[in-house]
């Protein structure tokens, strides 16, 4: 019985049918896309404290509005994610509980300071530009509700993207103090957002399953060169360098080869040893036990209200 | 710099423009730390509408002054030329605070723009049209909340008592006209003190019906009219324009 059902299931990927909540599919599915899923919804959340950090000393008003703005698309992935993920039977409670106890992961790329405010334009180039990367394909991702959801947050980040851009290209032409915030700020992210993309597939023990259930479309170190060979061409217009030395185009692959990543740093940050991975994750536990007392009334209000009516019905 | 207009009505463009940042730039820190993710979003949004109006009335008043910008006067100003409402430069606290502030300033501030868009100034009238139905939700929302919080539970209860007895006396100075708002009764037909008796009668039923208390007997704080400042707005404005006072002259 198992066996022809999963059989079915795997006939229905292959024909490329979405795979809906009600559906049946293996265990083993269901919990990829739990980690998967939940793991983009905490990004999403924890991301939004680097950023925020910017968004009252924003340089002008309209940055000011842009940025704030942009923080609550985040807050608005968030949420659909969650809602996404609570289709697969596991409640957000519980995952922010995850979340909070370390046991759930989000993109470690968020556990870097911002520290200037070209960092700003920084995340939304070359952090939003290399989520767009490994995001896109997943609006053709196996599971409905996760692929309807990427349709969505692909759109706004792109939009992310652009608006990044356009933060560095006028650091770009400003001052010398603006070129150097610029160049500093490029130094010091590019080698995080590489490795946005995850280990190399050689190290990549989920993908070649992943794949097959089409979770994942393209492999980690694909995309990755696909971000390169991207960023190369728009480090031109911003008059930036690329801090690897080993950058330049390989005209037999028709693609630009770079240097070694350092994954060393890499597994270092997934662990919790990242500049700022202790205060993220007090952050959120402090923001979640703040409001306690304010969830909590917002309940008993409701249900108070919810009595009274009752009675009138009575 | 020259300004083209009467300096009064250039002063209560000002006064508009900077509540409306102020408590704009205090909503907006609670952006990623709400108590949960729903009221995240939602206050931010607040937050945008605030700053979004305060551009419209900054680029209104910019209008009037040679080589002024709409951040002219958010970035380039110390303390003593700020004319917000001392309530609105309050910190943020807890959410029982920060409600409270919204809730006070809310009804204050449908009022002021019904009187507006009553009046016989046309730019103004134009922006507060446009105000009015973003503040129809503020109000909804911070009364809501105060039913919510006060009805809710003991220690909700004791919270925003606590924050309604706290910000009470900050209020009082929305009905003392500055200058700027003499002008404008006289002027535009917008007068301030007129709104006072309804403002009392909203905010006593939402009160009433979220089982709190109106605080009795109380002196009222004022200044922020005049450019007499809490301790508070410093910070703030330390914040808000550290990149323009770092980095002077520059496009961003």
């Amino acid at each position: 019985m198992e066996n022809s059902m999963a059989d079915k299931f795997q006939q229905k990927i292959d024909d490329d049918i979405r795979i809906e909540p009600r559906d049946w599919m293996p265990e083993a599915y269901r919990k990829t896309l739990i980690r998967q899923i939940s793991q983009h919804a905490h990004s999403e959340i924890v991301g939004m404290l680097p950023e925020g950090n910017w968004i009252t000393r924003a340089p002008n008003l309209r940055r000011k509005v842009a940025l704030l703005a942009k923080v609550q698309d985040e807050a608005g992935h968030g949420l659909y994610l969650y809602s996404a993920c609570e289709t697969l039977g596991v409640s957000r409670d519980e995952l922010i509980n995850q979340l909070h106890t370390g046991k759930a992961k989000y993109s470690s790329i968020f556990n870097y300071p911002t520290i200037t405010w070209a960092d700003i334009g920084t995340i939304g180039w070359l952090v939003d530009g290399a989520a767009i990367m490994n995001q896109v394909p997943l609006c053709r991702c196996s599971y409905g509700p996760y692929a309807r959801a990427m349709v969505k947050v692909c759109k706004e980040e792109s939009f992310h993207q652009r608006q990044g851009f356009e933060i560095l290209l006028t650091l770009s032409k400003g001052t010398e103090a603006q070129r150097q915030m610029l160049q500093d700020s490029v130094n010091r992210w590019w080698w995080p957002s590489m490795m946005m993309f995850g280990p190399n597939d050689a190290d990549s023990p989920h993908s070649a399953q992943s794949m097959a259930w089409k979770i994942k479309r393209f492999s980690n170190d694909e995309l990755r060169q696909r971000f390169v060979d991207m960023c190369v061409d728009q480090a031109k217009i911003l008059n930036v360098t690329l801090p690897d030395p080993d950058l330049k185009w390989n005209e037999e692959r028709g693609h630009y080869d770079y240097g070694p990543i350092d994954w060393d740093e890499f597994w270092n940050v997934v662990k919790g040893n990242g500049p700022c991975n202790r205060d993220r994750i007090e952050t959120r536990v402090n923001a979640y036990e703040k409001g306690a007392w304010v969830r909590e009334a917002a309940s008993a209000y409701a249900e108070k209200q919810a009595s009274k009516k009752a009675i009138q019905v009575a | 710099m020259a300004i083209h207009c009467n300096p009064l009505l250039h002063q209560f463009i000002l006064q508009l423009a900077d509540n409306a940042l102020v408590l704009g730039h205090r909503i907006s820190e609670w952006c990623g730390h709400g108590p949960v993710l729903e009221q995240d979003i939602a206050l931010a949004n607040i937050a945008l509408d605030h700053i979004g109006q305060a551009r419209m009335y900054y680029q209104l008043a910019a209008s009037f002054e040679d080589g002024a910008t709409e951040d002219s006067y958010p970035y380039q100003r110390d303390v003593r030329g700020f004319r917000n409402l001392l309530l609105l430069e309050m910190e943020n606290k807890d959410f029982g605070y920060t409600l409270t502030r919204s809730f006070f300033y809310d009804q204050f501030h449908y009022l002021l723009l019904e009187a507006i868009i009553q009046s016989d100034h046309k730019a103004l009238k134009e922006i507060a049209s446009q105000a009015i139905k973003e503040v129809r939700y503020h109000c909804r929302y911070s009364s809501d909340w105060m039913k919510r919080l006060g009805d809710g539970t003991e220690e909700s209860h004791q919270r925003v008592q606590k924050a309604v007895d706290a910000f009470y006396m900050y209020t009082g100075e929305f009905f003392m006209p500055s200058a700027a708002d003499e002008y404008m009764a006289a002027e535009f037909n917008i007068n301030i003190e007129s709104i006072k008796e309804k403002w009392l009668e909203n905010i006593q039923a939402v009160l009433q019906e979220s089982t709190l208390a109106m605080p009795q007997d109380t002196w009222f704080q004022k200044g922020g009219k005049t450019g007499v400042h809490t301790e508070k707005l410093g910070f703030l404005l330390a914040e808000l324009q550290y990149i323009q006072r770092a980095y002077p002259n520059m496009n961003w």
